[in-house]
């Protein structure tokens, strides 16, 4: 029976009849994930650890990392993580693509981006995106980590904490939590927010931002 | 590998029974006339039909002019609701349903609510059960429509029909407002469906959760309630529903019904002993579940349940690979990313409903069938957890069942500590 699905992109959305195919890729990491760590480590045995996400929202990853000091290169990366096929993939696919051959330069793995995982599985379905979105933010949250006890404090990440508004003091998080939770109008993300009603000049920026979460987290927009 | 795999989504469709396809089977070619047609070949066509009808009036205690066909549930419910509201807008404008309704229900009662109308869903308990004290507050003059689902399609938990009427026609009086309606799409396989006796003003039926076919669903409509059509064409059906009749598919859901009556009793006992094997052998072997819905008044081939600590798309993927078709209420599984609006409805935190996974057996499954299940899924569950960082506690769930997301490399919402340096709720 397995063999026969490989062929073709098994799951199809039932609602839509298309755009819901994993992948022969996601297929196998999801079904023979790599790198795993089953149980939680001794003491110091990984040099850094990350967890991003929330059992509400349906996905969580916790990731631990080998680290090469002197040749600033990431050795090892193990991860276990709840959640979907597409999360559950897109970590294993991570994990590999940061260690695979001899090991990946820090200052690369920071460059990692979500799409950089979903190419390496091939595709996966639009609204799937942002599992794997938690993937590279696990592994910076663990280099951050990394930075953090080995005093290299410059090199800390600071994601998602541009304030838009001074009066509110609305970041760029803020709006994509909004959106996230179901504002994905202008309208409704300032009900929730308040952003922008004192400061109108940040308003094309919030609707830029708003607009590219509505498409990460619920697809292009249906025209 | 049984013939039909392991199949355990009797609630979102069933296989066609071998003797409905056969009574069918003649009206797709030989028997192919337009009911309309008053030549011999229509005459037969119109005589198929209207068997068909007294067939399915007699069960349900109506008149055959009381029954309307249409192309399923959902244009069923669309008709009671649209079709009454709009109809008697002059007598009121307050809708009462509740949160636990079918999408066909919910989605037209929002339509509406556009419409000025006054949309009122009511609360259901821990237990599932909407709540009828509720109902009682709400229930004015200008109400002028009630639909409560028979049972709903998540955890099958049967609401009490007769006693709702009953209040309902306690309250009406001599006024005839507000109408009643219920869904009774996934009750009517192994409950009650005598429309006198359940006291429903409408009622929805839909042939394919009883071995029947698709596309072929009925409404009735008790004799004197006002009601217009939501489709206009050549007067098919009282004008109530324009349309050539589908005449395959009114014998195929006549015959469906008729054989599903049958057996009604001894099916409840057979399919609730079957269920209950596959429920205390997942509660005995797997740690860490709860079940969703009424212990009790709930259908007899519905299992609904939390597995902690795992995501329901991934276990329902697993147990694909096995054969095992199930369903789950995880966002994942969800074409919105929003988890399961019923399991919500009744209290529950998203972790729960994230590992939600919705058992419904029916005829064909047997007790190898449960065997199979109870063999793989608890080493599935074993697995997933394996991968899983979670270890949600049963007892302290309140610490995480805030429905927030977590954005941005900042500290999981769950793990936040406030000022005082206590975590978060």
């Amino acid at each position: 029976m397995a063999k026969k699905q490989n062929k073709k992109p098994d799951i199809i959305n039932k609602y839509t009849g298309s755009s819901w195919a994993y992948t022969k890729q996601v297929r196998e990491h999801f079904f023979k994930p790599k790198n795993l760590l089953l149980e939680d480590p001794r003491k110091a045995k990984y040099d850094a650890e990350g967890i991003v996400g929330s059992p509400a929202c349906g996905d969580v990853m916790r990731i631990w990392l080998k680290i090469d000091g002197k040749k600033d290169k990431i050795k090892e990366l193990k991860w276990r993580t709840f959640g979907c096929a597409s999360a559950i993939a897109s970590t294993s696919m991570l994990s590999v693509m940061v260690t695979e051959r001899g090991g990946m330069k820090i200052d690369k793995a920071l460059q990692i981006k979500p799409q950089d995982i979903i190419k390496r599985l091939g595709s996966l379905p639009d609204r799937k995106i942002h599992c794997s979105v938690l993937g590279d933010k696990a592994l910076r949250a663990a280099l951050n980590d990394w930075f953090k006890k080995t005093k290299q404090f410059s090199r800390i990440i600071v994601e998602g904490t541009q304030v838009l508004d001074p009066n509110t003091k609305t970041t760029e998080a803020d709006i994509e939590e909004a959106v996230l939770e179901g504002a994905t109008t202008l309208h409704a993300v300032q009900k929730r927010t308040k952003v922008g009603i004192g400061y109108p000049e940040c308003l094309p920026k919030v609707e830029e931002l708003i607009r590219f979460y509505r498409e990460k987290y619920f697809g292009p927009d249906i025209k | 590998m049984p013939r039909y795999g392991y199949f355990f989504d009797y609630a979102a469709t069933t296989p066609l029974d071998s003797r409905v396809f056969s009574a069918m089977l003649p009206y797709f070619k030989k028997e192919f006339g337009n009911p309309s047609n008053l030549y011999k070949l229509g005459r037969q066509a119109s005589y198929a039909v209207a068997e068909g009808t007294k067939t399915i009036a007699k069960i349900i205690g109506c008149r055959p002019d009381e029954f309307v066909y249409t192309g399923s549930a959902t244009e069923a419910d669309n008709l009671a609701i649209l079709g009454t509201a709009r109809a008697n807008k002059n007598k009121g404008s307050k809708i009462i349903t509740s949160q636990i309704e079918h999408k066909g229900i919910l989605a037209v009662c929002e339509v509406l609510g556009k419409e000025g109308f006054d949309i009122v869903k009511l609360p259901v308990r821990k237990n599932g059960l909407v709540d009828l004290d509720e109902l009682k507050k709400e229930l004015d003059d200008e109400t002028i429509l009630v639909s409560i689902t028979y049972a709903d399609s998540e955890t099958g938990t049967v609401q009490p029909i007769s006693e709702i009427s009953k209040i309902i026609k306690n309250f009406r009086g001599e006024a005839g407002f507000p109408y009643f309606h219920t869904d009774a799409s996934q009750a009517a396989g192994y409950l009650d469906i005598d429309v006198n006796k359940l006291g429903a003003d409408m009622m929805t039926l839909s042939a394919h959760k009883l071995y029947g076919p698709k596309g072929i669903g009925g409404l009735y409509v008790r004799r004197g309630i006002k009601i217009e059509p939501i489709i206009y064409g050549g007067g098919q059906q009282g004008s109530l529903r324009s349309g050539t009749e589908n005449v395959p598919g009114i014998v195929g859901f006549a015959k469906a019904l008729e054989l599903n009556e049958k057996n009604k009793n001894q099916n409840f006992k057979k399919i609730k002993k079957l269920r209950d094997i596959l429920e205390k052998g997942i509660f005995k072997s797997i740690p860490k579940v709860v079940l969703n819905g009424h212990k009790d008044l709930r259908m007899p081939n519905f299992l609904n349940i939390s597995i902690l600590d795992v995501e329901g798309e991934a276990l329902l993927l697993y147990l694909d690979e096995l054969g095992i078709m199930v369903s789950t209420g995880s966002a994942c599984n969800s074409l919105s990313l929003e988890p399961s609006y019923i399991l919500s409805a009744l209290g529950n935190s998203y972790e729960y409903i994230h590992g939600s996974l919705r058992f419904t057996l029916g005829h064909k499954n047997t007790k190898a069938d449960v065997k199979y299940v109870l063999k793989h899924l608890p080493l599935v569950v074993k697995r997933l957890r394996d991968i899983s960082p979670l270890n949600i506690s049963l007892s302290k769930k309140e610490k995480i069942s805030e429905p927030k997301a977590f954005i941005g490399g900042q500290m999981p919402h769950f793990l936040r500590k406030n000022k005082n340096g206590k975590k978060t709720k």
